[in-house]
């Protein structure tokens, strides 16, 4: 494994970094925020990221995509969470298409992929229900087999991207109780199916998050994914690549809430001098290029376990969560530390970026969630 | 098969038949390797004839050019040497800072005739060098030091004392920075050289460390006479190889705790650390029983491995013809904060047992943890401190203002 970016993924860095200067700057999220923005994100510029080929770089040639990998998805999602784009690369592209890829049958694939790939819909996936904390297989949704096949009863909260979304993926049980890692299936729903009802979420964050209720929603066999009763290992997978893309966008939330602060710290002035001639701030400021540095090898290291299918990919992507929530905490907390005063108004945007590092930390587990993982995996 | 599978077993052959069996799965560290010297003891018989062979083949330094004894192996053979002493539970069969410090700084600075008469003897474990940078005044602030050197025709006369100098007691040579000059900024006149303890003028006093062991010494200089061949690089220009000879041990202190954590595991195996406290806190369902530790474990294991990938990263860039920058002091600082970590954590994983100096009722493991973690403390202090470290990367790569 190579920790450095060849070639072709120095010029996808460059390209995205350079689109999503000129084309996403955070006033275009606060503008989103202010507007009362339905979707959350901007449908338009979605469909000119699809357009450059974004939304399809991990997916086959086969359904229109690029086949390439986490390694390069990273680096676009990365530049996303540089400046807060809000557009749907984490619930749509990146957990909607891979349970697709992963686990659809034919059919599904052929009928949903593409589409996803070229960015006109959106396939969102609903793992999280009241309650259930990071346990994925706390899951009290119901699916009863019907004649036809399934009737789901059940509600979904913080749905990421669920929100327009076309479809969504819904976890139910077909037996055992909340908690059991057996039992579950995972099903397609398409949006205006009776008995759906998606309702949006106002987070901390603003992000495009619903709760999304299924009361008695019939769906047929073909809309299964992955192998009736074992939905648990699809979850797994499509979580592990979550994850690693999430903490794609932290990485990029914390450099740039960090070089926010290092500018400041290089131009506010105060007792006569630059602010940051203070070594009390020098040696924090210090502190938090070191973590940023451990997590950004984290993170390349994570997407390249994933890609190369090697055995110790899903520590490497806990371990990759817990640097980068810590991280990002710390850069957002320092960052609003030292721009003091102004750092707690609305009007600056450090202060977006504690509450994205907040919400991404407590999505898909924390810090202390993932080292119990990485020690369950250490077999400690 | 390729070069390096050839380079392989070739090198597996001769490890395998050249290692004598004494040596095979001892230690390595400061207070267990083989350091060399004229005053030097071999625990075992077998480190000497380890030691004649490994240095005869020049495999003590292997990267080194052949004409001064060196291996002349290539980066990626040295490394496929390494994963087979590895692999064979071999030690280095010597250590010190000829082979990490004084000698990489002579084949970048030394003239021929420097690195003709002090590297191989270097790669031989023939002399056992000491560092003399700190003085009583000058620590941190390295460039006010105040040895003096006076020129006298073709030699050096120096006074002066240095302090903290690891084992100047059992050193053959030191090399020191000294001041010729001091009439501009204080790091213009101080110049880098080699002296020979044997001179009468030299004088060591051993000081006793917290931990008892790694004796630091003050090293005394009375009038003495260094001839002005001994001078590194230029007279007054010692600053420039100081800096750069700081480059090189922070980097071997890195690399000390960076390297560890490199290698995979097979999951579900447990590492070293659980293990450990597996057995002296206890199990419960298979977990450790306290949770806490347990925690800490993992946090620990965690850091490591976000460490050693990162110094992963660097190593790669600098293959790829990346130059790698003051970023080198973020090495320094989070290797050895780390390290003083994992020895916190192992004191706390033994418990009462760790409290154990000498004798009745303390295994060997547990005295050793007690005095390695003792001696830990000092990771964050020399070759430049931790809060120096950090005035480094906030200055030179985040260019915060003076
Ligand atoms: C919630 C809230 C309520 C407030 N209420 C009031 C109020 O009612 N009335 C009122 O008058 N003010 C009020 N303030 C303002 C408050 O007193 C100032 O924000 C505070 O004194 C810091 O000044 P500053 O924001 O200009 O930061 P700056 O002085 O610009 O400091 C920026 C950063 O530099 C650091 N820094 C500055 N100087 C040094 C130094 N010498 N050494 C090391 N670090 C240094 C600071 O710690 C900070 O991290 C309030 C602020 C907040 C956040
Ligand atoms: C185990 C060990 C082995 C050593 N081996 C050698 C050796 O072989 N040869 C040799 O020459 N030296 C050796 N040293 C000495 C070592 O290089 C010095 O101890 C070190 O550079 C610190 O200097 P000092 O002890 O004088 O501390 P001081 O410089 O007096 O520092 C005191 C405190 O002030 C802080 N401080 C100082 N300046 C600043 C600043 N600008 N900003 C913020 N904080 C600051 C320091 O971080 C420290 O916490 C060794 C030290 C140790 C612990």
């Amino acid at each position: 494994m190579q920790l450095i970016l060849d070639e072709d993924q120095q010029m996808i860095a460059q390209t995205a970094l350079d689109f999503v200067d000129e084309h996403s700057p955070v006033a275009r999220f606060r503008e989103l925020r202010d507007s009362g923005a339905e979707l959350g994100y901007s449908a338009d510029l979605y469909r000119e990221m699809a357009g450059l080929g974004w939304t399809g770089i991990p997916f086959d040639e086969k359904v229109g995509g690029a086949g390439m990998g986490f390694a390069e998805l990273v680096l676009i999602v990365e530049a996303l969470g540089r400046k807060l784009a809000p557009e749907p690369f984490l619930g749509g592209v990146t957990m909607g298409g891979s349970a697709l890829a992963l686990g659809g049958n034919e059919a599904l694939v052929s009928a949903w992929l593409p589409k996803v790939v070229d960015g006109s819909k959106v396939v969102a996936f609903a793992h999280q229900e009241k309650n259930s904390r990071y346990d994925a297989y706390a899951i009290a949704t119901r699916a009863e087999a019907t004649e036809g096949g399934y009737r789901l009863t059940g509600e979904k909260v913080q749905v990421l991207d669920a929100v327009g979304a076309d479809a969504v993926i819904v976890p139910a049980r077909v037996a055992g109780e909340s908690g059991d890692r057996d039992g579950i299936t995972l099903f397609l729903v398409e949006s205006g199916a009776s008995g759906l009802s998606v309702t949006r979420q106002t987070r901390v964050d603003h992000r495009n998050a619903a709760i999304v209720s299924l009361d008695g929603v019939e769906v047929t066999g073909a809309s299964v994914l992955g192998i009736e009763g074992q939905g648990a290992d699809l979850i797994d997978a499509v979580l592990d690549r979550a994850i690693c893309v999430l903490t794609a966008e932290m990485l990029g939330g914390m450099s740039e809430a960090f070089d926010l602060t290092v500018e400041y710290l290089k131009t506010r002035e105060q007792f006569g001098v630059k602010i940051g001639s203070f070594q009390g701030l020098q040696h924090r400021a210090a502190e938090v290029f070191c973590e940023i540095e451990l997590a950004r090898s984290c993170v390349m290291a994570a997407a390249r376990a994933l890609d190369a299918g090697a055995p110790d990919a899903t520590k490497l992507v806990s371990l990759a969560k817990a640097k980068c929530s810590d991280a990002y905490l710390l850069a957002a907390n320092e960052g609003v530390q030292i721009f003091a005063g102004v750092g707690m108004t609305d009007e600056y945007d450090i202060g977006f970026y504690l509450k994205r590092a907040r919400a991404a930390e407590l999505t898909f587990g924390d810090s202390a969630f993932h080292r119990n993982r990485w020690a369950e995996l250490g077999a400690y | 098969m390729s070069d390096l599978e050839a380079f392989r077993a070739e090198a597996r052959a001769w490890l395998d038949e050249n290692a004598p069996d004494g040596v095979r799965g001892m230690k390595a560290d400061e207070l267990n390797g083989v350091w060399g010297g004229k005053r030097c003891e071999f625990e075992h018989p077998d480190q000497k004839v380890w030691l004649e062979r490994m240095g005869a083949k020049g495999w003590t330094a292997p990267t080194w050019p052949a004409e001064y004894g060196g291996g002349g192996l290539s980066k990626e053979e040295a490394k496929v040497l390494s994963q087979e002493m590895k692999a064979l539970d071999l030690p280095p069969a010597l250590i010190g800072f000829g082979l990490t410090m004084i000698g990489p700084t002579l084949l970048r600075f030394g003239n021929e005739d420097q690195k003709q008469q002090h590297l191989p003897k270097i790669i031989r474990g023939e002399i056992r060098w000491c560092q003399g940078y700190s003085e009583p005044g000058a620590g941190s602030d390295l460039a006010s030091l105040q040895t003096k050197a006076e020129r006298d025709g073709d030699e050096f006369i120096i006074n002066g004392t240095k302090v903290w100098t690891s084992y100047a007691d059992q050193a053959d040579w030191i090399f020191a920075l000294v001041r010729n000059d001091n009439s501009g900024i204080k790091q213009e006149g101080i110049t880098f050289i080699l002296i020979d303890m044997d001179d009468p003028g030299v004088k060591v006093s051993p000081i006793l460390l917290i931990s008892g062991k790694s004796p630091f010494c003050e090293t005394h200089f009375t009038d003495v006479r260094v001839p002005v061949e001994n001078v590194i690089h230029e007279i007054g220009a010692g600053w420039t190889v100081a800096k750069a000879l700081l480059g090189h041990e922070r980097t071997m202190i890195a690399d000390t705790f960076g390297s560890s954590s490199g290698g995979t595991r097979k999951p579900g195996e447990r590492s070293f650390l659980s293990t450990l406290a597996v057995e002296r806190v206890g199990e419960r369902d298979g977990k450790i029983s306290d949770p806490v530790i347990r925690d800490d474990v993992a946090r620990m294991e965690m850091e490591t491995k976000a460490f050693g990938l990162t110094t992963q990263r660097t190593a790669d860039a600098a293959k790829a013809g990346h130059q790698p920058g003051p970023e080198s002091s973020m090495f320094k600082l989070y290797g050895t904060e780390l390290n003083k970590t994992r020895m916190e954590l192992m004191v706390r994983i033994l418990g009462p047992d760790a409290l154990g100096w000498e004798g009745d009722g303390f295994d060997e493991f547990a005295l050793d943890t007690t005095r390695d973690w003792l001696r830990s403390r000092g990771n964050s202090i020399e070759g430049g401190t931790s809060e120096v470290q950090l005035n480094v990367i906030a200055k030179r790569v985040l260019g915060l203002p003076a």
